[in-house]
């Protein structure tokens, strides 16, 4: 066991004849940032989906903590501490933030239907220390005064945070962002990479889809490179960018 | 607490009602009152699976239907022929209830929106043949005679005059303790997953919401409503027909909801106990099925948030 906390072993994923993951593997240590970069189409978000759960793998294997997570579903890894966010954004429109987080807290609550049915008498502790440790998430992130607004009027840039608490809610052991700095404006994008930064701080393990160069280098520790479903590279950031098949593969790609 | 509200407004109503009628000498009314309450349920619990979860039902009079046949045989073939306790057939007749929809929603939950519908559709329309097939369900004439079943506190599910008043009571509490326990779901863990999932599926699975469960749940809560209020109308009418299992009578209960704003069950039972109260009382004449048809398409068309949610949208315009 080399201490890891996330190990992919192997993985091996087909679309019809595309062969979208070509025999993936890596680990990702207890408290580092590790971004996955690569051009359009490389297979970044598929990886992602096999890892929360939302497709099973051909092939390959998967352990979390020292547990086997391959082919679970997806309640059952976020039940093991893994949450992550959505590329295009994806919260609970006609809820308000604060219940929005809330949902994110689900896993760490335990009433059911017959205590729900019965009423506040049965819930009431454990809903007051769910919405608390909600609220605490939103200050944590700067967005405590937007805990009563209508999740789905808030802008863009905000809906980002707000799904960043959401999954932070859960107090995942393993942080899954799928292109958090997708459709932000630069100063969001900062914004974003120092929110990461400070959560990283707090101990968290993170793994990180994106396409935002100046994001990647500014907050991994790590880099694994995927072009056409195999892995080209893994490295720190430094050495990433001093690749030479990386700079032809993915920066070559990403001007043109 | 403020979401406790509707509540505590529908027992006032249910008292003042009572009190209203009979101080005018209208007692005769609360006959069909009674009879609202039950249909109610089935709305209340209709709208927790179609506001709240977001999984339509074009079945639940299907689900009505099985709560009313169960009790009915249990109370007069099946009672001919066996001795129990009267009172038991009406667990019975809920728990019949549950099974089937436990059973007809572990594959038909599978789907989603407009495949969703038309498999509740043609569950309705099944259980609507099995009925009218079936020499034990009385075929097209029902089942009547159904007798009265004595409950405790010297209190008689009945249609019987003289116990007219405790019947409204034992109704309209029954809807009271309905909305009650949806307030409080909704105010809960699971109202919040359940909502989740309306939201977006993939989102709540990813919360650690296991979808497939808590749909089944609801939809499971959902009939027991439908159930009750079967079981307990037949035990007030003395019978059922087959009528009750019908297609339009489904639309019916999925058109109130809709009027009471899809999301909201004191909007639901407000609406449910006036329309259903005028249809009973003969208002719409032969126009009835029509009337809650044209709600249905008027409510999609113009107030996608119930007949409520018009007030403030005409006052925001001007």
């Amino acid at each position: 066991m080399s201490g890891a906390l996330l190990e992919v072993q192997g993985l091996h994923h087909w679309f019809g004849g595309l062969h979208v993951i070509n025999d993936v593997s890596f680990a990702c240590r207890p408290g580092i940032v590790k971004g996955i970069i690569g051009p359009n189409g490389a297979g970044k978000t598929t990886l992602f989906n096999i890892v929360a759960g939302a497709f099973a793998p051909f092939s390959g294997w998967i352990t979390f903590d020292g547990r086997g997570l391959t082919g679970l579903p997806p309640h059952q890894v976020a039940a093991c501490g893994i949450s992550r966010t959505f590329q295009a954004t994806r919260l609970f429109p006609r809820m308000t933030v604060l219940e929005n987080v809330m949902v994110g807290m689900h896993a760490r609550a335990r009433h059911g239907f017959l205590a729900g049915l019965a009423g506040p008498l049965f819930t009431r502790r454990e809903e007051a220390r769910v919405r608390e440790a909600c609220r605490n998430v939103l200050d944590l992130l700067g967005i405590g005064d937007l805990a009563g607004r209508g999740a789905g009027d808030l802008p863009f840039g905000r809906q980002r945070v707000v799904e960043l608490a959401r999954a932070l809610a859960a107090q995942p052991k393993l942080l899954l962002l799928d292109e958090p700095a997708c459709g932000l404006n630069p100063r969001e994008t900062e914004e974003m990479s120092a929110l990461i930064s400070s959560i990283r701080a707090r101990g968290a393990t993170v793994l990180v889809v994106e396409h935002d160069m100046s994001l990647v280098m500014g907050i991994c520790d790590e880099v694994l490179v995927l072009s056409s479903g195999r892995m080209i590279a893994e490295g720190t950031p430094r050495e990433i960018q001093g690749n030479a098949e990386v700079v032809s593969v993915y920066l070559g790609a990403d001007d043109a | 607490m403020k979401r406790y509200a509707p509540v505590l407004l529908l027992a006032a109503v249910v008292v003042a009602v009572q009190l209203l009628l009979g101080a005018v000498k209208s007692e005769f009314l609360l006959t069909q009152l009674t009879m609202s309450a039950y249909y109610t349920l089935v709305a209340l619990g209709l709208c927790l699976l179609m506001g709240y979860a977001g999984q339509v039902s074009l079945g639940h009079a299907g689900f009505f239907a099985i709560g009313g046949y169960t009790t009915a045989v249990l109370s007069t073939a099946a009672a001919a022929a066996f001795s129990f306790a009267p009172w038991l057939s009406l667990p019975a007749a809920v728990a019949a209830t549950a099974v089937v929809a436990f059973v007809i929603g572990v594959p038909v939950l599978r789907l989603r929106g407009h495949y969703l519908a038309m498999a509740t559709l043609a569950f309705g329309f099944i259980v609507s043949r099995v009925i009218l097939g079936t020499a034990l369900f009385g075929q097209a004439d029902g089942i009547s005679d159904v007798p009265g079943i004595r409950l405790f506190a010297g209190l008689v599910l009945t249609g019987k005059r003289n116990l007219r008043v405790q019947n409204y009571y034992i109704a309209w509490t029954l809807v009271t303790v309905g909305l009650l326990f949806a307030v409080n779901l909704i105010g809960s863990r699971v109202g919040r997953a359940l909502r989740a999932i309306h939201g977006n599926e993939e989102a709540a699975a990813a919360m650690g919401i296991d979808v497939g469960r808590y749909k089944l749940a609801v939809f499971v809560l959902s009939a027991v409503y439908a159930g009750v209020g079967g079981a307990c109308l037949v035990h007030f009418n003395a019978g059922i027909g087959p009528g009750e299992a019908g297609v339009m009578k489904s639309v019916r209960y999925v058109a109130l909801v809709a009027a009471g704003g899809m999301g909201s069950p004191g909007g639901t039972v407000a609406v449910s106990a006036v329309l259903t109260f005028l249809s009973l009382r003969g208002a719409f004449g032969l126009y009835d099925d029509a009337v809650f048809g044209a709600l249905l398409v008027g409510i999609m068309l113009f107030a996608p948030d119930g007949l409520f949610g018009l007030v403030p949208a005409l006052r925001g315009r001007r």
